[in-house]
């Protein structure tokens, strides 16, 4: 049974102090720049809004015409730069904006579930699980 | 035998190498390399051109390349089968990126076997990004081969090289798997080769079309895209190229080089997200492409039926969309160029065909768009959608033009309903109405170069002049039901009840085909422009409009088959006023060069014009040339006059103030005609005056001064017209 391993948010707990945009951003682009997290945690009516991807709904990687998102066989969602186009159809279609675009940059980005951030996140508003799926 | 399933080893122990040229690789610098490539497949001459300043400035990449090119290469005397005629590919500043859909647009002139004036098609597929980012911004390929020969350019490692190859085969869909299996270095690069070819069909008829090649990763086959028009196709058999061949494996996202990445990132991803959000309540492209206009044309009365006797038939669900959305296979990105999210090019897989000489294998079709639907079905009498699929199949493997093909088929079926044809003129073929098998062998006939295939395949000004001579036939009635002008085949709109539509088909430079203006919409169903002024100005906004897109490499379908949410609020909906500034803000993010909306109808307006020249240069383009047939004005049979009665009956009451009551049926077509005819010479009046040109359609010294093309031999070629 093939599994999904994702980065799993609860809301309720995120207090928006950004140290996991911090911690991803620093992490892959070396710069402390919420711009360039694939965590994006943004203030709402309930306090914190926190979107990446799920991993599950898969739209970027059928759109990609170029097949540089895959799956992993952890059921992650993966970016090859090298077969990447720059093309960001998959930005496009992506319903809840977790597959991001830098301005000028050559490629997209997004979340690979590394938990770099989960372990920065001082209230444990985010963590990796690992899900079996049918 | 290779894991291809072709004997690659076997292939190229054939190959006799004729000339190489080696080439340094720069890159490419906002959009232009500023050079271009010629080669000669009769004497082997391979070179390199540098691209001047003043070509740069005046005839801005794509079409406009092209046909400077192509004017340089030849006289006023040449025909298309002459050894100086050319092929020439180019391709525009934008062309190649991946930003913004509908990008990656070839454009291919040459001197038409039907028409002998220069004929221009917008193709997609990946030869021509991939031409451009090995190097060159055209490709000019003039002489004839005594033996078949494959024109290869490694842009990887700056190679051109000429051999002979006598083992490959003809037929597209298989000539491109064996280029894939025979240049790709390994699975991995077979998205990297693309080539150009046409077909056993191109060798036997004047409509041949070329087939530029886009590998699908997922398919995991060469897919297809279709240079139509005017017999490109037929000229490059007669030149003895199997294919043109193109490797280039270092796209990303800077191969294009833009001035401003970020900038094209914008535009592009607004596009993107614009079509994702609406194209499914729009025109669903990415669903069924432009196959979904069938039912649309159908309820309009537009779509061709009976050789565009009729606007409609009770028959047309048979093509509804939905027949051929379950054939074609969904949820795959169907773009012909990376990063067009409008993903029109849809295929259907494992189609077993039925017929011919792959009959029983599993292919994958490539179609049918909506001019195949209605020109290979409606147009014919054809409704079943899997003889469209399977003529569809055919014509693109043959390299011939469905557009043409069904046309002239629909032509050949009229003239056989009266009589001018039967059995022993068609070698047995029994061409009634949607008679399928029939008009499958007569397109295989055309394949094996057989009997009555080769008349059909002279196209309609070939039939008619062909069906007078030998067979008696009424050379008026010919000219009245032959729909052709200029020696092209209509495109499969019934223009009937919209005389800028008339207008935009015959005035078309090429011959008639919508891509210079599409008006029927706004003329026939909005009444948008009732005077003879506002037709003119619509043609001419709209062909120098859509002229750019040629100019650039792009697609027009990104134009206005998708739109924004409030286009319909703005002041002019019909020029899709947004989707223009993201025009010129691409064009500005990729040449670095700032360009207004009077600048963008400049650019057109000079290649357009000279393209105008040339076709007179040729010996076509003046006003009698831009005469349509009157099918395409009007009914010309009593029969056609009855079955849409209480229209015509109306008219000429409200217009035309003739009574028709009491009148005979064929005195009522005399008195409509007489009417629409004298209409249409008021428009071309109105459209050559807002042209700048003189009321025998020839462009005035002021327009060509005006536009900065007052070369000497293009005011040599004027000047006579204008005493």
């Amino acid at each position: 049974m093939p599994s999904v391993k994702r980065l799993a948010s609860d809301s309720s707990k995120c207090i928006g102090c950004g140290a996991c945009m911090t911690a991803c951003s620093t992490l892959f682009f070396k710069v402390d720049d919420p711009a360039r997290s694939c965590i994006s945690v943004t203030p709402s009516d309930s306090g914190s809004k926190i979107t990446v991807c799920d991993q599950t709904c898969r739209l970027c990687v059928a759109e990609c015409p170029v097949q540089a998102l895959t799956v992993s066989s952890q059921g992650v969602v993966m970016l090859d730069r090298k077969l990447c186009v720059g093309c960001l159809a998959c930005v496009a279609v992506c319903p809840i904006g977790a597959i991001r675009h830098y301005p000028g940059s050559a490629n997209p980005f997004k979340c690979i579930a590394c938990g770099a951030c989960a372990r920065k996140c001082p209230t444990g508003a985010i963590g990796i699980v690992v899900e079996e799926r049918s | 035998m290779t894991e291809s399933g072709f004997d690659i080893a076997g292939l190229e122990a054939g190959h006799r190498p004729v000339s190489e040229f080696r080439y340094e690789k720069r890159p490419v610098v906002r959009g232009y390399n500023d050079r271009t490539l010629y080669v000669n497949v009769g004497n082997g001459r391979i070179a390199e051109k540098p691209v001047s300043a003043d070509m740069r400035a005046k005839f801005t990449g794509g079409k406009g390349y092209g046909l400077r090119l192509l004017w340089d290469a030849v006289n006023p005397s040449t025909k298309w089968d002459d050894p100086e005629n050319e092929i020439n590919i180019a391709m525009g500043p934008v062309c190649g990126n991946t930003n913004y859909p509908g990008s990656g647009k070839s454009l291919v002139v040459s001197i038409s076997p039907t028409t002998g004036i220069p004929i221009d098609c917008n193709v997609g597929g990946y030869f021509g990004p991939f031409l451009k980012f090995a190097g060159f911004d055209a490709l000019e390929v003039q002489g004839k081969a005594d033996r078949d020969v494959i024109v290869f350019i490694d842009g990887d490692d700056g190679v051109v090289s000429i051999f002979e190859a006598p083992g490959e085969a003809v037929d597209s869909h298989v000539l491109a798997e064996q280029m894939v299996a025979m240049f790709s270095r390994d699975e991995k690069d077979r998205q990297h080769i693309s080539s150009v070819s046409a077909g056993t069909g191109a060798e036997h008829a004047l409509i041949g079309c070329l087939n530029f090649s886009f590998y699908d990763k997922r398919r995991k086959v060469a897919r297809l895209k279709q240079a139509g028009r005017g017999g490109i196709g037929t000229v490059f058999r007669d030149k003895k190229i199997k294919a043109l061949v193109v490797r280039y494996s270092g796209l990303d996202v800077s191969s294009n080089n833009p001035a401003d990445l970020a900038g094209l990132q914008e535009t592009g991803l607004k596009l993107h997200r614009e079509i994702v959000t609406l194209d499914d309540q729009q025109c669903r492209m990415r669903e069924i492409g432009t196959a979904h206009l069938t039912e649309i044309m159908d309820e309009y009365d537009l779509l061709p039926t009976r050789n565009y006797k009729f606007g409609s038939s009770p028959d047309s669900p048979g093509l509804d969309s939905h027949a051929f959305s379950a054939m074609v296979t969904h949820g795959l990105p169907d773009g012909c160029w990376y990063g067009c999210t409008m993903a029109c090019a849809k295929a259907a897989d494992g189609f077993e065909l039925a017929t011919g000489p792959y009959r029983g294998h599993k292919v994958t079709v490539d179609g049918p768009e909506y001019e195949t639907v209605a020109g290979c079905g409606s147009n014919i009498g054809v409704y079943d959608p899997r003889v469209v699929m399977e003529l569809n199949f055919y014509c693109d493997t043959y390299g011939l033009d469905t557009i043409s093909f069904g046309t002239s088929t629909a032509f050949v079926m009229e003239c056989w309903e009266k009589g001018v044809l039967d059995s022993t003129r068609t070698g047995g073929l029994e061409m009634t109405w949607g008679n399928g098998p029939a008009v499958l062998e007569l397109l295989h006939r055309i394949g094996r170069g057989e009997g009555f295939g080769l008349v059909a395949g002279l196209g309609v000004r070939g039939m008619k002049k062909y069906f007078a001579e030998h067979y008696g036939a009424d050379p008026k009635l010919l000219q009245d039901i032959g729909c052709e002008c200029k020696g092209l085949e209509y495109s499969q709109y019934v223009s009937k009840e919209s005389l800028a539509q008339q207008g935009g088909y015959s005035m078309a430079l090429k011959g008639p085909q919508h891509d210079e203006a599409w008006l029927i919409f706004m003329d026939m169903v909005n009444n948008r422009i009732p005077t003879f002024e506002d037709k003119a100005e619509a043609l001419y906004y709209f062909p120098m409009f859509r002229t750019w897109f040629g100019l650039q490499g792009l697609c027009k379908l990104p134009w206005n088959d998708i739109e924004p949410a409030d286009n319909a609020s703005t002041d002019e909906p019909a020029k899709v006023p947004e989707h223009v500034e993201n025009y010129l803000a691409i064009y500005k993010a990729i040449t670095g060069n700032d360009l207004d909306r009077d600048g963008l109808i400049r650019q057109s307006a000079r290649v357009y014009n000279f393209q105008k020249v040339f076709c007179i240069r040729m010996g076509k383009g003046r006003r009698i040339d831009d005469w349509p047939p009157y099918r395409m004005m009007g009914p010309v049979t009593v029969e056609e006059y009855e079955s849409r009665a209480d229209r015509y009956d109306k008219q000429l009451k409200e217009q035309v103030g003739i009574d028709p009551s009491g009148m005979g049926t064929p005195g009522k077509v005399a008195a409509l005609r007489a009417y629409r005819e004298d209409r249409y010479e008021k428009l071309l009046d109105a459209v050559y005056k807002r042209k700048g040109w003189t009321r025998e359609g020839v462009p005035t010294v002021e327009t060509l001064h005006d536009l900065g093309i007052d070369y000497p031999e293009v005011l040599e070629v004027v000047k006579p017209l204008l005493e």
